[in-house]
């Protein structure tokens, strides 16, 4: 059997974690960390009588939102009410947006550009818009088998944005590259912080061409969504190869479990009854409103990658790479532009700091550079004590776990007592001790130069990384042809 | 009349203590034969009205309504205080915050709530008999039904309990009891006054209203509460005229028309005889009449109440018993079943039969048959009235099609009961302000109701309007005798 392609579209529900109040009442939206059920009020209660107030922020966020995703924004809409019944749900209806019925969403269109390889491809997306979140539920242990149900109603009424892109997804890697984009542009527009726990949400829609879908829901974090995708691609294989029907349905993921199961088929899809939410006006956005919000959007990650090609010479990939995170891309500059000495040399020596060491140790930690204690000046120390000869590479990799937690590299070359060895005569002898202790990697080398690699590194290792690699090189070629003639 | 009180609070010929003291002796009296009230507040309101008496003392401003007793629907919410809609399932809720109508009356101007208003559940209903405290009694003859779905508040203030009371209007829930009662009421424009705290029936259509014996009483209120509340976005930036300050004006030379449709079938001879009774005094006041037509009235009813319990069904879903009223707790159960037993046990049967067919209109591959042709009817009958305001100032006919019923008479027929708001509704449907004043009475000595409905925000021409109709029939002087007899 031939391989079937593969069909995806996401639903990616983001909180909007930078507003100050909920989207229709005045209550804090900074609820992390908060005592249960202290941010309410009757309207996010849903108490009787409470009317829903929209907050204009919201607005001004998602309009930033649409623009820098290149939709077209319905400058006019409604509000609707999606109705059911769930403890999370106070009113028994969500307020959101619906693009049936006379509806319409907040902006349709736009799209996403990802890179597959090298070559890029725009992802397309259906429609974005606004709507509150439900309450929050609290389990002990998972939801089946918890004698209770808590709610805490902070989240209740908190800003969403749904991101619905267009089935153009055909793997679970091109749908990772696809989020790790969104999450980029998201951070750029400064309208939500994706790294706060439980401020994204994924439902994923998945099919092999030619058969029937499954959408998988709660989807609780980006990182999950590859692994989810990769399951239920998988299930769908196996269903198919044991001869059997696929059938559309709605599948839950179970995050502990690492597997998704069947809630609902199609036949009993759940009925919203959605109709026009009364006790909010249709919103008219006028031009001059989108005009100000669009001149006032920051620089989103395209052109600051172009940017940063042209001002500080940096290859296209790395500069991709560079600016996916802000915060990263924020250090970078400020590093760059803290000496007025660095050249170009510079500008690509603290880019691959920050793509290579840094990055690796902010994923090891699960962290993000803004929360920890390097700073720009660190950096820069670090880069002009390589460029001065005082340590080499190999000694300034050894530090940054150190500077990680502020320790400045000035301080650790002193406490470590690691410098770069450059002085010829110490650096003979022991490229001479090594030469006579490995007879057989010699031998090697007459067959093979490449072996020389494994000579140096056993220099390196007797000095601790601290032999200024290029001259080590050279001594070590010049004494192996010696002991050859 | 408030004025009339106010006057003497002024001159120091009355303490605000004295007429909290007369109005609950007066409600002792009559609630037996009304039973208007479904909660009192007397010891609230008698400290209050010391409050208010010292600090008029000392020379303070107590606002513009110097302490006077008000009634309030059991629909708008009164700050810790029991507000129930006369449903079983909000039995003991006390809402942790005040209506904006309340916060204007109470807190800004110092109205006094000596208690609660009878009314159907959930303000379904044209008779007050679907409350779950049982019906109120019409004060002009206790066999029959005080209207509704404000009963409670139409019969305390035609029975001199109370002088002023607030109602909502949903489909005539204000003009109807006003109607039958012998009262003013005022169903304001769509906006006009915040219905933060009015606890939704039917949200696109509904707003809160005052029931007064008189029409300057009714302005008052209605200077008071109207205007933008941030809190309501559907409430208008609009500005609000001195109602007060214009009902002497002289209402020579507009134009009022009579559409034809609303004196067709239906209408019952006394009620139309006494309607063009009326028109005749406003024809000696030198107003225009016209004759015009409202085509769509022979919709209206099937769009009302498409419209009304498609949003009730919505509506009503927060009533889980969760957070708030009652609950039915049980063992070892799981929510849904919770849910299921709180709504099945809390909602009494008008409520579940809105509930359940307004559920069915928006249900899946309904939605456009029921609803989204409700929405276009209603368009179709807004546009009616615009053709008539072309060429009218207002437009005048009955407020209900009869007096008032006998209790018990229609609670099993559904169907008929609904065709009595026939009148009222489209009022409704097109967000259009009307008010209902007394214009005589049958020959079983029922009140009937006269209806005068304005264009947009011209609550001042109705009232203006109603005013001087007022001034010639001198109605509102008269009460209906209550006696100490056991209903
Ligand atoms: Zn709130």
């Amino acid at each position: 059997m031939s391989e079937l392609e593969i069909i995806i579209g996401l639903e990616v529900h983001i909180q909007l974690t930078n507003l100050e109040t909920k989207l229709f009442c005045r209550c804090g939206n900074h609820y992390r960390g908060k005592e249960p059920n202290s941010l309410v009020c009757p309207i996010c209660l849903g108490y009787p009588g409470s009317l829903p107030v929209l907050n204009r922020k919201a607005v001004e966020f998602a309009t930033r939102l649409a623009l820098a995703l290149n939709c077209e924004i319905n400058e006019e809409f409604f509000f609707f009410r999606k109705n059911y019944f769930y403890p999370d749900l106070p009113k028994g209806f969500q307020i959101s947006q619906y693009n049936k019925a006379g509806g319409k969403a907040f902006a349709d269109g736009g799209y996403i550009e990802i890179k597959i390889g090298s070559q890029p491809k725009k992802i397309s997306l259906n429609r974005i818009h606004l709507e509150e979140d439900p309450a929050r539920m609290i389990h002990q242990g998972s939801i089946a088998s918890s004698p209770y149900s808590l709610v805490d109603y902070n989240r209740s009424g908190v800003a969403l944005i749904e991101i619905v892109s267009e089935p153009d997804l055909r793997s679970p890697e091109e749908a990772r590259e696809y989020l790790n984009q969104l999450k980029s542009i998201i951070q750029y527009t400064g309208i939500a912080d994706l790294d706060l726990e439980g401020s994204c949400r994924v439902d994923a829609n998945v099919s092999l061409k030619g058969h029937p879908r499954s959408e998988v829901k709660n989807i609780t974090s980006f990182k999950e969504v590859e692994r989810a995708l990769k399951w239920e691609i998988q299930r769908h294989k196996n269903v198919l190869k044991r001869g059997k029907e696929l059938v559309q349905e709605t599948r839950h993921w179970d995050d502990t479990r690492r597997l998704t199961i069947s809630l609902r088929t199609k036949e009993f899809e759940k009925d919203y009854r959605y109709f026009p939410e009364e006790d909010l006006v249709p919103i008219v956005l006028e031009q001059s409103f989108i005009q100000q919000v669009k001149d006032d959007l920051p620089e989103m990650p395209t052109e600051r990658k172009k940017r940063f090609q042209k001002d500080y010479d940096l290859p296209e990939f790395n500069a991709e790479i560079l600016v996916i995170d802000k915060n990263i891309a924020d250090f970078f500059e400020e590093t760059v532009n803290s000496n007025d000495d660095f050249t170009s040399a510079d500008f690509n020596q603290i880019c691959n700091w920050l793509m290579g060491d840094i990055s690796r140790w902010l994923n090891e930690n699960n962290t993000n550079i803004t929360q920890t204690q390097l700073t720009p000046e660190l950096l820069s120390e670090l880069v002009i004590l390589i460029n001065q000869g005082k340590i080499t590479g190999k000694i300034a990799k050894t530090f940054i776990d150190a500077m990680m937690s502020g320790e400045s590299p000035k301080k650790l070359i002193k406490k470590t007592g690691k410098q770069r060895i450059s002085d010829e005569k110490v650096i003979r002898k022991i490229v001479k001790e090594v030469i006579e202790n490995n007879q057989d990697i010699v031998k090697d080398y007459i067959r093979n130069p490449k072996a020389i690699q494994a000579l140096i590194g056993k220099c390196m290792a007797k000095t601790k990384g601290q032999a200024d690699p290029k001259i080590t090189r050279d001594i070590m070629k010049e004494e192996l042809e010696k002991s050859l003639q | 009349m408030a004025y009339e009180l106010i006057e003497k609070i002024r001159n120091n010929e009355l303490k605000i203590e004295d007429i909290i003291v007369h109005t609950f002796s007066k409600i002792e009296e009559t609630e037996d034969n009304l039973h208007s009230f479904v909660h009192l507040s007397k010891e609230k309101a008698l400290n209050k009205a010391q409050i208010l008496d010292k600090k008029y003392a000392k020379g303070e401003s107590i606002g513009k309504l110097y302490g006077l007793p008000i009634a309030i629907k059991d629909c708008i919410c009164v700050k810790n205080s029991p507000t129930t809609c006369c449903s079983k399932i909000l039995k003991g809720y006390h809402p942790p915050y005040n209506a904006t109508v309340v916060e204007r009356l109470l807190e800004q101007n110092n109205a006094i709530c000596v208690g609660r208003t009878n009314m159907d559940e959930f303000a379904m209903g044209s008779s007050t008999e679907n409350s779950c405290y049982g019906p109120t009694y019409n004060p002009w003859d206790n066999k029959y039904v005080p209207g509704g779905s404000s009963g409670g508040s139409g019969a305390a203030v035609a029975s001199g309990q109370v002088i002023l009371s607030l109602g909502s209007d949903t489909g005539g829930s204000v003009r109807c009891p006003a109607a039958y009662c012998g009262v003013v009421g005022l169903k304001p424009t769509y906006g006009r006054n915040s219905r933060y705290g009015l606890v939704s029936y039917a949200n696109s259509l509904e707003q809160i209203g005052p029931i007064t014996r008189c029409v300057k009483d009714n302005a008052l209120l209605m200077e008071i509460m109207a205007g933008k509340d941030p809190l309501d976005s559907t409430s208008a930036v609009v500005t609000v005229d001195n109602y007060i300050a214009h009902l002497e004006d002289s209402i020579k030379g507009k134009t009022v028309a009579i559409p034809k449709e609303y004196f067709g079938e239906g209408i019952n001879i006394s009620v139309k005889q006494k309607v063009n009774d009326a028109i005749e005094i406003l024809k000696d006041l030198n107003i225009k009449t016209i004759d015009v037509s409202l085509p769509h009235l022979e919709y209206t009813i099937p769009t009302y109440y498409l419209l009304a319990m498609s949003e009730a069904s919505s509506n009503l879903e927060r009533f889980d018993g969760l957070l708030y009223g009652k609950i039915t707790p049980e063992q070892k159960t799981n929510v849904f079943k919770v849910f299921k037993k709180t709504r099945g046990e809390g909602f009494g049967t008008e409520v579940k039969r809105r509930i359940i067919l307004g559920t069915y209109a928006l249900s899946a591959g309904y939605y456009d048959m029921f609803y989204m042709k409700a929405l276009k009817v209603r368009t179709l009958i807004k546009n009616d009235f615009q053709k008539v305001f072309k060429k009218a100032d207002v437009i005048v006919c009955p407020t209900m099609p009869t007096t008032a019923f006998k209790i018990g008479e229609l609670i099993d027929d559904p169907l008929q009961m609904y065709l009595m708001d026939i009148l009222t509704c489209p009022v409704n449907i097109a967000g259009l302000p009307a008010i209902s004043i007394p214009c005589g009475f049958d020959e079983k000595k029922l009140p009937i109701g006269f209806q005068i409905i304005g264009n947009y925000w011209e609550e001042q021409i109705i009232l203006n309007i109603a005013y001087q109709l007022e001034q010639q029939l001198q109605l509102y002087k008269k009460l209906p005798e209550i006696g100490k007899r056991r209903r």
